[in-house]
Order: structure tokens, then sequence, then C-alpha cells
């Protein structure tokens, strides 16, 4: 009896030691590094903490105002009725037709737009028949009545549930999937 | 639970209603008759059909309008009734403002008027195309009694506690038994003991005299050094591996501050990958999606569907209503506005290359045409996200060693193809090969 309790007092050490060393690797925190501060910038990180500003995050939006480099035209009308009137009237797009890129566009359109409004447009996207997103309007529907310029006020400002896509899609991308809910608008049309 | 809509979708009481009206007298006909001169809606107003109407609704109204919570537009449960009563006003108003809102507030209507300033001036889309049945039919659908949600909650909590509870009951029964039969053992072994000493019976224990293993093994040199030639090959075997994986995060799984379902979001519901990491498309770093992607979706979408409720409780303990509402705590989100009052979220970032090391996703994604899941894994199936690749120097060199540029229809490719598979004399040609291998790619 009593050499057989030692034995069993040897082995759960034993077994202790080994649970401890797989305990180490747990997955719910970062593993060691040799040298860290090979790792790891010192500069700043996109999404960081930081002390330096109010909100405390080092992601900032730039300054009212600030545009970026390059070719930029800022759009000037605003995200009102009157404005979305004013761009569904006037707005026309910059590209023609020979700088439109359906290849480009409809993975675009698949990607951001066609999840409620369906890859074909007639608002039977994957969200819609799942009943996870309703409402959501064919882009032939007669009370709407799109055109180039509304396409693009809704894309930029979003309208009602829809939101804004300005910051997924940058403005010459967003033209081009204007043109192509204006094509796939023609389609449901016919 | 579902008897109130039971009711109307079968329509018995409607088909009475019916059958008692043909077979009233000319008198109620005469009546009928007056009111269709008179009013000619408000017959029609009793012919709804509200499954018609629950599908047009869900088509024409459901994007800005709830039956029982504001959202873009009122909450709609009963509304004919309740501007009837509070305000007086008709189903000739309704239809107007219907098919076409902006002209009824153009002509002055005060409650027009007063509504569309109340929800932030946003103009309602006109309808022009709604017939009088199309309307009539929306509006029973409306007036159906709104579902009790006591009751459904009651009966979703049900099965899912019931589970629990028979779980915990096998498995704490299982203990049990174990614990019962390592009793009987030690009570058999001790009775057995008394016996064999009350009947002075001898218990063997194995006691004879002979040299102990350990003693005998010591005096074996041979095997001595046998063993330690395998002790010490095993033990660096077993060095070796703890130093390689030193830095090597494959399968981190942080506990996010918002319980976050790839599995739903990607797989149930098919979202691209882009849709929210979008700046993988044109930029080095995939990036946290900030939270007005999520309230692209997440404005209308503030409850989960009760299975999917149930199955978050059941399967992983997430209420995913409490998920959702801790996005609209930090992105300041009312039920129907922003209060401008954000916090931000503090997503721990789980795939993290070393400083040293530059990573381009625009040129795997966009150029490369590489799938997200390659790398990442079966994140679409994943419920909490997880390192899925080691991301070591290894196993990138590997990747660049075994896949293939597609240079196929890219003109930027066309000349250095020619020249690179008239060199190696290949017709397709690995990133290594146009490359993927020289240090100063990833490292300067």
């Amino acid at each position: 009896m009593h050499i057989n309790m030692k034995k069993a007092t040897k082995y759960s050490v034993v077994l202790a030691v080994l649970v401890s060393f797989m305990s180490c690797q747990e997955n719910s925190r970062p593993n060691y590094q040799y040298m860290p501060n090979m790792y790891e910038s010192i500069g700043y990180e996109t999404y960081q903490e930081s002390d330096a500003f109010a909100n405390g995050v080092e992601a900032q939006l730039p300054a009212e105002g600030s545009i970026p480099r390059g070719d930029f035209m800022p759009f000037e009308i605003e995200n009102t009725n009157e404005g979305y009137a004013f761009a569904k009237a006037n707005l026309t797009s910059p590209l023609d037709s020979t700088q439109i890129d359906y290849d480009r566009a409809g993975p675009l359109y698949g990607i951001y737009c066609g999840i409620c409004h369906g890859n074909k447009g007639d608002g039977k996207g994957k969200l819609v028949q799942r009943e996870k997103i309703l409402g959501v309007p064919s882009y032939a529907d007669i009370g709407r009545a799109i055109t180039e310029g509304s396409i693009y006020h809704t894309l930029y400002y979003g309208k009602n549930t829809m939101g804004s896509y300005a910051n997924q899609l940058n403005e010459e991308e967003r033209w081009q999937v204007v043109a192509y809910v204006q094509k796939l608008k023609a389609d449901l049309e016919k | 639970m579902k008897k109130p809509y039971q009711s109307l979708e079968d329509n018995p009481t409607y088909n009475m209603k019916q059958v008692i009206y043909c077979s009233l007298t000319s008198k109620i006909f005469s009546l009928c008759l007056v009111l269709l001169l008179s009013f000619s809606t408000s017959l029609i107003a009793q012919e709804g059909d509200p499954v018609n109407g629950k599908s047009l609704f869900n088509s024409n109204c459901a994007a800005c309008h709830k039956l029982d919570k504001p959202m873009t537009g009122p909450a709609l449960r009963n509304v004919e009734a309740r501007l009837a009563d509070e305000q007086g006003l008709d189903r000739a108003w309704l239809n107007a403002w219907i098919r076409n809102s902006s002209s009824l507030i153009k002509s002055g209507d005060a409650y027009a008027v007063k509504i569309y300033n109340e929800y932030n001036q946003t103009a309602m889309t006109a309808f022009p195309q709604l017939s009088d049945q199309d309307i009539s039919d929306m509006l029973a659908y409306t007036a159906a009694p709104a579902p009790e949600p006591v009751v459904v909650s009651a009966t979703e909590g049900g099965p899912v506690q019931e589970g629990g509870v028979s779980n915990d009951l096998i498995l704490g029964a299982l203990a049990l038994l174990f614990a019962l039969l390592a009793m009987a053992l030690v009570l058999v072994n001790r009775t057995l003991n008394r016996f064999a000493e009350a009947k002075d019976i001898k218990v063997v224990t194995e006691q004879e005299k002979r040299t102990p293993l350990w003693k005998a093994f010591v005096q074996n040199q041979f095997l001595v050094l046998v063993t330690a030639i395998i002790f010490l090959l095993a033990s660096g075997y077993f060095v070796y591996g703890y130093f390689m994986q030193v830095g090597v995060d494959q399968g981190y799984e942080p506990v996010q501050p918002i319980h976050y379902s790839h599995r739903i979001h990607a797989g149930d519901n098919g979202i691209d990958c882009k849709y929210c990491h979008s700046s993988a498309r044109v930029s080095k770093t995939s990036g946290i999606p900030s939270l007005n992607v999520c309230m692209n979706c997440h404005k209308s979408i503030s409850e989960v569907a009760p299975e999917t409720l149930a199955e978050g409780m059941d399967e992983y303990s997430v209420d995913y209503n409490g998920e959702i509402q801790k996005l609209y705590d930090a992105v300041g989100w009312d039920g129907t506005g922003y209060t401008g009052e954000s916090k931000p979220v503090k997503w721990i970032r789980i795939h993290n290359l070393p400083d040293f090391a530059y990573f381009n996703h625009s040129q795997h994604v966009e150029v490369g045409g590489i799938e997200c899941q390659t790398c990442h894994g079966p994140v679409e199936e994943m419920e909490i996200m997880y390192q899925h690749s080691p991301l070591t120097m290894g196993w990138c060199i590997n990747c660049h060693r075994e896949t293939n540029v597609k240079v196929k229809d890219n003109d930027y490719y066309t000349k250095i193809h020619e020249e690179l598979s008239k060199k190696y004399g290949v017709d397709q040609l690995t990133v290594a090969q146009m490359g993927g291998l020289e240090c100063g790619k990833c490292h300067y």
C-alpha cells in the first residue's frame, strides 16, 4: 500500500509538471518573442493606443478642410434633400465611355452593393433573401427614378438606412460603380 | 405563439365576413353602395390581404419603417387606426402621402409638415405605382396585432436551458457513478484484507531479496550510454522545437472586446471579405473596419433572428443582441440617430508581422489574385477569429516557390514573362523565379 502511494505521488508530480508545461501554450495571448524591439515598431502604428490625443487612439481624422494630394476634386453638393435633387438633375459622370470598365466595376459592385441590391440590381441580394435587410428597391423603381447624379449622391452620402460608401470606394471607383448600376438599371428596364 | 398571425394568414375570419356580407339583404347592399359612392376607399380597407401586404411592406416600406420601432421613419403598427383616432386623417390622406408625400408637404398640410420635420426632414420616396388595393393590403398587414415578445423569449429560453441542464445532469451522474465505483473498490479491498487477517492468511507481498532494477541498470554501462544518447537526442528535439516556435503565433485566438462572428457574417450571410476589409484592395494593410462600416447594415439590424440568438446562447454562450448593443454604445447610436458620443473599440490585433518584414496586401489580393483564405484559413467558418498560418519566413518562401504568377492577359508581365520563361526554360513562372526570394523584396 505504502509503496503504491509513493508511486502514485511520483506519477502525479510528473503529470503536474507536464501539464504545467502544456498550459504555457495558451492561445488567448501572444507568444514570446526573441527580440521584441525588432518585432515591434518604435513609431506609432495605425491603430495603436496613444496618449498624444484626447480620445486615446493614434489614428485621427484629417483636420477639417484638408484635402488629399494629387488629382482631387471636392464634392460640393450637400447631404440634404435639396442637394439630392440638385445632384439628380445636374450631376453627371466625369468618365467618358472609353473610361468605363465594367470588368472592374462589376466585381466592385458585387462586393459592396450586390449583397443587398442583388447582382442584377433587382433589390434581391443575399441579405434581402435571408430577410436580414428588407425593403431594398429595384434600380428600375419608378418612384425613385434614379439618375447618374442621384446614384452618386446616394453612394457618397448614403440614404435613409443605406450608409455612405465614400470610405470604401474612391472617387473613380464610385463613378465606375455608378456606370455599372446604370447598366443594370437599363437591363432591368428592358 | 404564432396564433395571431396564423388566424390572419389562414383567413377563415375574412372568408366568414365575406360570406356574411354576401348573404345579408339588399339593405346592407344599398348601404355599401352609399359608402362606395361617398367614400370609395374605406370599403376596400376592409378587404386588405395581410399576406400580400406583408410582402409588399417588406419590399417597399421596410427599408425605413419597422412595425413596432421608429427607424428612418415612424413605426407603422396600426397606423391607419392611429391616424384616424389621433389626427382625424382618413385613407385618402394616407393614399396621398404614400403616393407622393412631398407634394402633400408642399401643399401645406399641417400634419404632413409636422411629421416631415419630426423625422429630420427625410423625404419619403414616392410610390405612385402602388394601387389602392396594394395600399389596403399593406395597411391590413400593419393592423395585425403585435406578436407577444414575452412568450417568444420564454419558449426560446426553454429548450436552451433544458439542453444545458440535461448535459450537466449526465456529467454529474457519471461522476457520481465513478465515485461510487472507486468507493466500492476500496471497500472490497478493505474487507478482503480483514478476512485475510481473521483467517490468518498471509497476504503475499513480493519482498524477495534481489538486486533492485535501478542498481542493475546502473551496473550495465552500455545500457547507461545508450539511454543517455537517446535522452540527449530527445531533449535536443524538444528544445529545438520549443525555440523554433518562439515568436510564432499560429493559433492565437484572443478574446475580442466585441464578440464578432466571421462565421455569421462571411459564412452564413456571404458578405465578401473586402466589403469590410476594403483597404486590402488598395493598401499595405487590410485594415480593421471602422464602425461606420458595421453600421451600413446594423443601422437596420439591431437584433439577430431568434434561431441565431438561440444558437449563440447554446453553442458559444454569447448573447448576439448584447454584442450588437456594444457596437451601438461604441459608435453612439440610439436606435434612430447618432448621439455624437463615440468611443474606440479596443480590438486586439491577431496577424502581426515583425517590424522588419514587409508585406503588402494589395500586391497579393489585387495583383496576385490570391484568395484571402489562402493565408487566413477558413475564416467563413470561424466563430472566433484565430491565426491560421504560422506567418514565418519559411511559410512565405514555400508559397513563393510553389505559386505560379498569373501572367495571362496581363500586359504588365508580357515582356518579362517572355524573357524569364526563356531563361528558365519553363512555361509557367513561379513567384520565386520572378524574384520572390530576393532578401530585399521583404527586408530592407
